[in-house]
């Protein structure tokens, strides 16, 4: 009877002792806020097909961070002013920016290269302890959310907790402006204002993400939660929550097996943990359309194919 | 030229050039970086016109990881970086490419997911490894030491291959890139195609990383053919151009980063970079000039003539 109810209890006495421990709470406390922010934010990223513009915002975050700690400032005063500065700057290049990946390109790989120089210049100046110089940056790069000390992750929950208000503020119309801007445009949706708010939005994202998990992991945790989400549902209300939701399953099975692993980075964990539910998403609905389709030409593809020609232009 | 510069400073340069030649791995480095700087040109020329420059840096960004693994597992980071890469391009294969808006939102998706996993995959790699930091810093934005004999063999019969490979399939790959439709239509296998240029592509990206570093790649591989594709429209001299561009931002960044703390990548990026804004700002002003004369800009400005057809 004990023996029962000590295997039923063990998870939970487990959980708690992990819990016990400040840097794993403050790990999830924050973790959980941030992750909620980026899958809503990574959704519309996603929807908007700006992934690519994701990946350049990682990338200023890094050379942000870094020249921050180049110039003996506050690391997160550079990685905010950073990507909230490129953020509107993409804003203003607008659809034409989202079209040419060259353009995109060519400046963030530019501006990564600066951010090798930053680094370079913060471990050389510290010549003496080159050592922390260098593990800082790598720590900008790859995340140290369990590094957070607990007024770290305060702050980084409030930040993370008001993108995520101010998005569920601005949602629907943003959403609408997302799906088609021209018929929003017509019925008096500030597509353009929208278009400002999100990418402050998504480089505050940015920038409060890149301490949980890195810049150059970041766009793993925009991307693989609602790429999952769009693919199991097409409603965009429901997608748009189910990636805050896997996003924030990612962050907690991620810290817990880095917890019980200690030499898997938690970055790694949580990456890990997303891409796998972005594949299981991916082979799941994969499997269903193709059983869907052998369904349909066993059955013979006469009665399909009038519904189907009679809903495409319902449809589009 | 050197003739109406003072004596002195040839001399000095001379001297600098002949003192850097003197280190066997600065001469290794040359040639990697003349190697590599060639395929970067020749396979980033098509990847522009293919727009596929965001599966190109993912590629990239793969052999990191592949390099890091290898390590790890007590091979050589060579293999690692090719096999990472290669990899990582018959997974975007996998993915069906489509211009149609959710399908297109979708591939993205994909890419973005492998690439950070990817990423974090290399971290967890260097975090088995026991994490020696300065090598981390190497594999992610560059080195130019230590590039053995072995390598540059290696890197040299990659190329061949990767070169080989790309002049068989070139015109062919060149109709489906450009008009993808009418090539279906001609039995063109495009499909055949694709798979193979990202396979080429993958392949470059492992090479070009082993000089700027996994997340610098870029740098080589779109800035020279972007920088060329500005200049002219022209498939044959825009090509030619991009090997020339790529190599002398190669060769410079060598010789630059040689007498210099920083890091290699940081070099070729500022300096492809710089190229690359000039290229646009020529064509920028090239354009207003034909467009505001426009009598004038058919017999004068040939850029203008050729945008035309």
């Amino acid at each position: 009877m004990t023996g029962t109810l000590g295997a039923i209890l063990y998870p939970w006495v487990g959980l708690s002792h992990m819990l016990g421990h400040p840097f794993l709470r403050s790990a999830f406390g924050a973790g959980t806020c941030i992750a909620l922010a980026s899958g809503l934010v990574g959704y519309l990223v996603v929807l908007r097909g700006q992934v690519f513009s994701g990946d350049a915002l990682s990338h200023v975050a890094f050379t942000g961070a870094l020249a921050a700690l180049a110039f003996g400032l506050d690391l997160r005063a550079g990685l905010y002013g950073a990507c909230i500065v490129f953020g509107i700057l993409m804003a203003a290049l607008g659809r034409r920016a989202s079209a040419d990946d060259t353009v995109i390109g060519s400046v963030f790989a530019w501006i990564l290269g600066l951010g090798a120089l930053f680094l370079s210049v913060f471990t050389t100046a510290q010549s003496g302890t080159g050592a922390v110089g260098s593990a800082s940056g790598i720590n900008v790069l790859f995340g140290s959310i369990l590094g957070l000390t607990t007024s770290e992750a305060w702050s980084d929950s409030i930040v993370a907790l008001v993108v995520v208000g101010a998005f569920v503020a601005i949602g629907r119309p943003l959403l609408f402006a997302s799906l088609d801007d021209a018929v929003a445009g017509a019925r008096g949706v500030p597509v353009r204002a929208l278009g400002y708010g999100f990418f402050v939005l998504l480089g505050i994202t940015a920038g409060v993400a890149t301490q949980a998990v890195g810049a150059l992991l970041l766009l793993g945790l925009l991307a693989a939660p609602a790429g999952a989400s769009q693919r199991l549902t097409a409603s965009p209300f429901v997608a748009m929550w189910l990636s805050a939701g896997f996003a924030v399953f990612s962050m907690w099975a991620g810290l817990t097996v880095a917890y019980l692993a200690p030499r898997i980075p938690p970055s790694f964990g949580i990456l890990a943990v997303a891409s796998g539910v972005y594949l299981l998403a991916f082979v799941a609905t994969a499997t269903a359309d193709r059983l869907r389709a052998r369904r349909s030409s066993s059955k013979g593809t006469a009665p399909l194919s009038p519904a189907v020609t009679g809903g495409a232009p319902g449809g589009s | 030229m050197p003739t109406d510069t003072p004596g002195i400073p040839t001399d000095l340069l001379m001297a600098h050039l002949h003192h850097m030649f003197s280190f066997h791995f600065m001469v290794n480095a040359f040639r990697a970086g003349t190697i590599v700087a060639v395929v970067a040109g020749a396979v980033g020329w098509f990847m522009v016109l293919r727009r596929q420059s965001f599966a190109g840096h993912t590629l990239a960004v793969v052999s990191f990881p592949g390099a890091a693994g290898a390590i790890w597992l007590g091979l050589s980071a060579t293999l690692g970086y090719f096999l990472g890469s290669i990899l990582a391009a018959l997974v975007i294969a996998l993915v069906p490419r489509s211009s149609s808006g959710r399908a297109r939102s979708q591939e993205s998706a994909v890419i973005g997911t492998v690439q950070a996993f990817a990423l974090a995959s290399g971290v967890l790699f260097v975090s088995l490894y026991g994490g020696f930091l300065d090598s981390l810093t190497g594999l992610l934005f560059g080195t130019f030491l230590g590039i053995s004999d072995g390598q540059v063999v290696v890197l040299g019969v990659v190329a061949v291959v990767v070169l080989a490979a790309l002049a068989a399939m070139g015109r062919p790959l060149l109709f489906a890139t450009i008009d993808q439709d009418v090539a279906v239509a001609r039995r063109v296998p495009v499909r055949v195609l694709s798979v193979a240029f990202l396979v080429l592509l993958g392949c470059t990206a492992a090479e070009v990383s082993q000089i700027t570093g996994a997340l610098l790649v870029f740098a080589l591989l779109v800035m020279p053919a972007a920088a060329a594709q500005q200049i002219s429209p022209r498939p044959g001299i825009s090509f030619v151009l991009t090997l020339v561009l790529a190599l002398a931002i190669t060769w410079t960044s060598l010789a630059v980063a040689y007498s210099s703390v920083y890091p290699v990548g940081f070099y070729v990026s500022t300096i492809g970079f710089g190229v690359y804004v000039l290229a646009a700002a020529g064509r920028a002003l090239a354009d207003r000039v034909g467009s505001r004369s426009p009598r004038r800009s058919a017999p004068t400005a040939p850029t203008a003539l050729a945008v035309q057809p």
